[in-house]
């Protein structure tokens, strides 16, 4: 069985040291690892921007697509072939501005597939403009004055969209990181987990001091129930979007693909293409 | 007694023209006559005027007719609008409910028959299309019993009073007719076929019938007009293999869903119109770079912008060529006709696989949406050729990255899908090296560049074009997709030396096929609907050739009729 070693690859990040990406990918590695997924069964899939290098930092099968657009080709993935573990990563610009339109509906659909978002509201590898997810009156080179839009809180819309599986973290708390990647990765249906992941160059504001100050665990919540869709968006907007945990779990909602009849009884990656001469006769006597 | 003819229904929108003009043609198709339909219609779905265009001929056909023979009329604005392509010998057949009246100037016969008034006394006035039908079979002296076995077909699942009601309109129509004809001049009467087995189908059925004889289970799709029967087709045909489509929020998501399924080893497509395609090219553009296999369909409608969302053009070719950034090697085809679009269209799939690279099925409205007779698909023509892929594990030796885009002669690689043991690399959008690991550095750029690009440098389909003619001729003309049909007729009813070519392979473009009948040609004339002369330039560009070049173009919306051709031809020559 593989470790967390056999999802080490050659290539040495590039970015900056202290940056929160680096304990998330470790975190994917390990829960990779602790469930017994080897790499070539593993397929993950990012978007652009410093997180958008991950995939390539990992060995498994690896694609880094084009800005925003992680997760569609994440969706194509899975449908063709489910046996593979599916990951989508991308950051809080990938995810929450260009291709905002993709995550809602990622989550809406509900394929089985797992999307970890680096948060660190900052735009990082265009050198620092601001993000959707930045605090208003955050300073930044394209928000000199500080931002006047409202933040997006990704926990938030998750929860608006229809997810099925909502989490979030800190990349400092590797541990909790893992296992709730781990029980993402297993969660049959689209899992979002957000991650708060702070820029060491770029955001001065959200630092891991900041976010220890910050974030409110929800095990320090008495009698906390994960699935009450309602009382973990009344918990959610109390906290303003800080809490950390698995938030949310709908554990009835099958995924996408078990609504289809018989679309899972073989991978289309196993099938055979090509049709029968009565299947063929029978589907063209429509023309007739 | 007459071999074609054109008949024409129109009213308002939602009205039931299409179904009228289905059962209608439909019949005939099994009785053996060959047909080629146009719709007329707009951006709306309940009122605005549409029409259905059917030409029905005991020989081949390939066009809309340049006039028409029998015009049913369900309101007044289908006979102001339309009455003008009536032959003076034509006919109104027109529901007298709405006391028709003939424009000044037409010289067709105006017969006015109580449509709605039959159809009520039958049981609803729904049933006023059967006895438009009846009255059209009538006059065109065609035994009522095909269509009353073409009612029973349709209907008897809805029961056999259902059944009969209508038959009992359609022979009302018919005899109502039959008691007039003394007074009917013109000669309908249509020389008589044998029965054969043949298709009549919209280009967009044959080109999703062929991406599901491809092997594809999957697709991802966002509607547009005229590309979304594309993906209706295969929503209604898919669930019988198990497959499934999805519609997507957008068609970026839409492409690339399908980049993904690919890369994961399954054959999937989008389809979707010039607008869509503008969306989706940066992801043409990334599946040119990261070299996996993706088909698209366009089919084209009237541009720029929204345009004419439901007219006829030709004028994405460029946006098709050049559209992505950067430079990309890519295949762009275009099927000669409703039968070309199955064959090809699952030939794609196969180039996709081949070279690693997006392949564009170009269609236009008219082809995607006219419905014509064709002969029967042949399964055992079809094939289905995944390339290089790579399904089985590989010896694993050095536990290092697979060479995904290792250099090879033919600039193809191997391509282990995900899951395969040994296969394991990296894909990226950005410049790579060999295994998939991002590397701006300059030799390797280049290395890399000239491997995609080489794949498909001198590409040409066995066949890239479709001739008929002479290499030496006054005249070449040269069409792609519906303006063939139109062409071909033309030339016919010219006695010249007139060498003709549909284009199948739009790029690369074959210029050393063509060369041969290029030089031949005394005059060179490209026959396309866009405004700049898209498939002309492109020619121009790779041939010269500009002293004897001319192009004929049409961007009105409307398809070319045979005699406009046959017009230009004549000033020309």
């Amino acid at each position: 069985m593989a470790t967390f070693k056999d999802f080490r690859n050659h290539v040495k990040p590039n970015w900056c040291p202290g940056c929160g990406h680096f304990s998330i990918q470790a975190a994917i590695q390990r829960a990779a690892a602790n469930n017994g997924i080897e790499p070539e069964e593993l397929a993950l899939i990012s978007g652009i921007g410093c997180s958008g290098r991950v995939s390539g930092y990992i060995k498994s099968y690896g694609f880094h697509a084009t800005h925003g657009r992680s997760l569609p080709l994440a969706q194509g993935v899975k449908m063709a072939n489910d046996d593979l573990t599916v990951v989508a990563s991308g950051g809080d610009g990938d995810g929450f501005a260009i291709g905002m339109g993709h995550t809602v509906h990622a989550l809406k659909r509900n394929i089985d597939i797992t999307y970890i978002v680096m948060d660190n509201q900052i735009y990082g590898l265009t050198k620092g403009q601001t993000s959707p997810s930045s605090s208003t009156g955050f300073v930044t080179k394209s928000t000199p004055d500080g931002s006047i839009e409202a933040p997006i809180v990704p926990i938030k819309t998750a929860m608006a969209s229809g997810a099925t599986f909502v989490a979030q973290s800190v990349s400092s708390d590797i541990k909790g990181l893992t296992k709730i990647i781990e029980e993402a990765m297993n969660h049959k249906g689209f899992s979002f987990v957000a991650v708060f992941s702070p820029c060491v160059t770029y955001n001065k504001v959200n630092t891991y001091d900041w976010f220890k100050e910050h974030i409110v665990p929800i095990d320090t919540i008495e009698d906390y129930d994960e699935t009450d869709s309602n009382a973990v968006t009344r918990h959610i907007n109390e906290h303003e979007g800080m809490l950390t945990g698995i938030l949310y779990r709908d554990t009835e909602r099958k995924s996408y693909s078990e609504y289809i009849d018989g679309y899972l009884d073989e991978t289309l990656v196993e099938r055979e293409l090509k049709l029968e001469q009565d299947q063929f006769d029978d589907i063209m006597a429509a023309f007739k | 007694m007459i071999s074609q003819l054109s008949w024409k229904v129109g009213g308002q929108q939602g009205e039931g023209i299409d179904s009228t003009g289905e059962i209608f043609s439909t019949t005939l198709n099994r009785m053996g006559y060959h047909l080629y339909s146009y719709r007329h219609f707009s951006s709306r779905i309940k009122g605005g005027h549409t029409n259905n265009n059917i030409r029905i001929s005991s020989k081949e056909v390939r066009s809309i007719s340049d006039h028409i023979n029998i015009l049913v009329a369900f309101d007044q604005e289908t006979i102001d609008v339309n009455a003008h392509e009536l032959v003076s010998d034509g006919v109104i057949l027109a529901d007298a409910k709405f006391k028709p009246t003939k424009p000044e100037g037409i010289e067709a016969a105006l017969i006015q028959v109580p449509f709605t008034e039959i159809a009520q006394e039958h049981g609803s006035k729904l049933m006023k299309n059967m006895v438009a039908v009846g009255a059209s079979a009538r006059l065109m002296h065609l035994h009522s019993q095909d269509f009353e076995d073409m009612i029973y077909k349709m209907f008897i699942r809805k029961g056999q009073e259902i059944v009969d009601s209508n038959i009992q309109a359609l022979l009302a129509g018919y005899e109502y007719i039959q008691n007039k004809s003394e007074f009917i001049e013109g000669d309908f009467e249509l020389e008589k076929v044998e029965k054969r087995d043949q298709l009549y189908l919209i280009g967009n059925d044959a080109i999703a019938f062929g991406a599901l004889n491809a092997g594809v289970r999957f697709m991802a799709a966002y509607p547009i007009t005229p590309a979304s029967d594309i993906m209706e087709y295969m929503i209604q045909h898919l669930p019988s293999v198990k497959g499934t489509v999805i519609q997507t929020e957008d068609e970026i998501a839409a492409v690339t869903m399908a980049i993904g399924s690919n890369y994961a080893g399954a054959r999937s497509f989008t389809s979707s119109s010039g607008p869509g395609l503008s969306l989706m090219m940066e992801s043409i553009g990334l599946s040119g770079m990261t070299e996996t296999p993706l088909v698209i369909v366009d089919a084209m409608r009237g541009g720029p912008s929204t345009g004419l969302p439901t007219k006829q053009e030709q004028s994405d070719l460029m946006q098709m060529i050049y559209g992505t950034h950067g430079d990309i090697p890519k295949i762009i085809l275009s099927p000669t006709d409703v039968e070309d679009a199955f064959y090809l269209t699952t030939k794609a799939f196969n180039l996709a696989d081949k070279y690693q690279l997006p392949v564009i099925v170009l269609s236009d409205l008219q082809m995607s949406l006219g419905k014509q007779t064709t002969p029967v698909y042949d399964l055992s023509k079809v094939t289905i050729d995944r390339g290089k892929m790579i399904t089985d594990q590989i010896a694993d030796e050095n536990g290092d990255y697979y060479e995904r885009y290792e250099i090879t002669e033919d600039g193809i690689s191997s391509r282990p899908i995900p899951g395969v043991k040994g296969g394991i690399h990296h894909v990226t959008g950005v410049e790579h090296n060999s295994i998939g690991t991002p590397n701006e550095g300059s030799v390797n750029r280049k290395a890399q560049m000239d491997k995609r690009m080489l794949k498909v440098k001198d590409f040409s389909l066995d066949k890239p074009f479709k001739v008929n003619g002479e290499k030496e001729s006054e005249l070449l003309i040269i069409s792609f997709l519906s303006v063939n049909g139109a062409v071909d007729e033309a030339v016919e009813r010219i006695d010249n030396n007139i060498t003709v070519i549909h284009m199948r392979q739009l790029f690369p473009v074959p210029i050393e096929a063509l060369r041969p009948y290029l030089d031949g040609a005394k005059k060179i004339s490209v026959i396309e609907q866009n405004y700049t002369g898209q498939l002309f330039n492109i020619i121009k560009m790779n041939y010269g050739g500009h002293d004897k070049m001319d192009t004929f173009v049409k961007y009105d919306g409307t398809p070319f009729k045979p005699v406009e051709i046959e017009d230009y031809i004549n000033d020309i020559l």
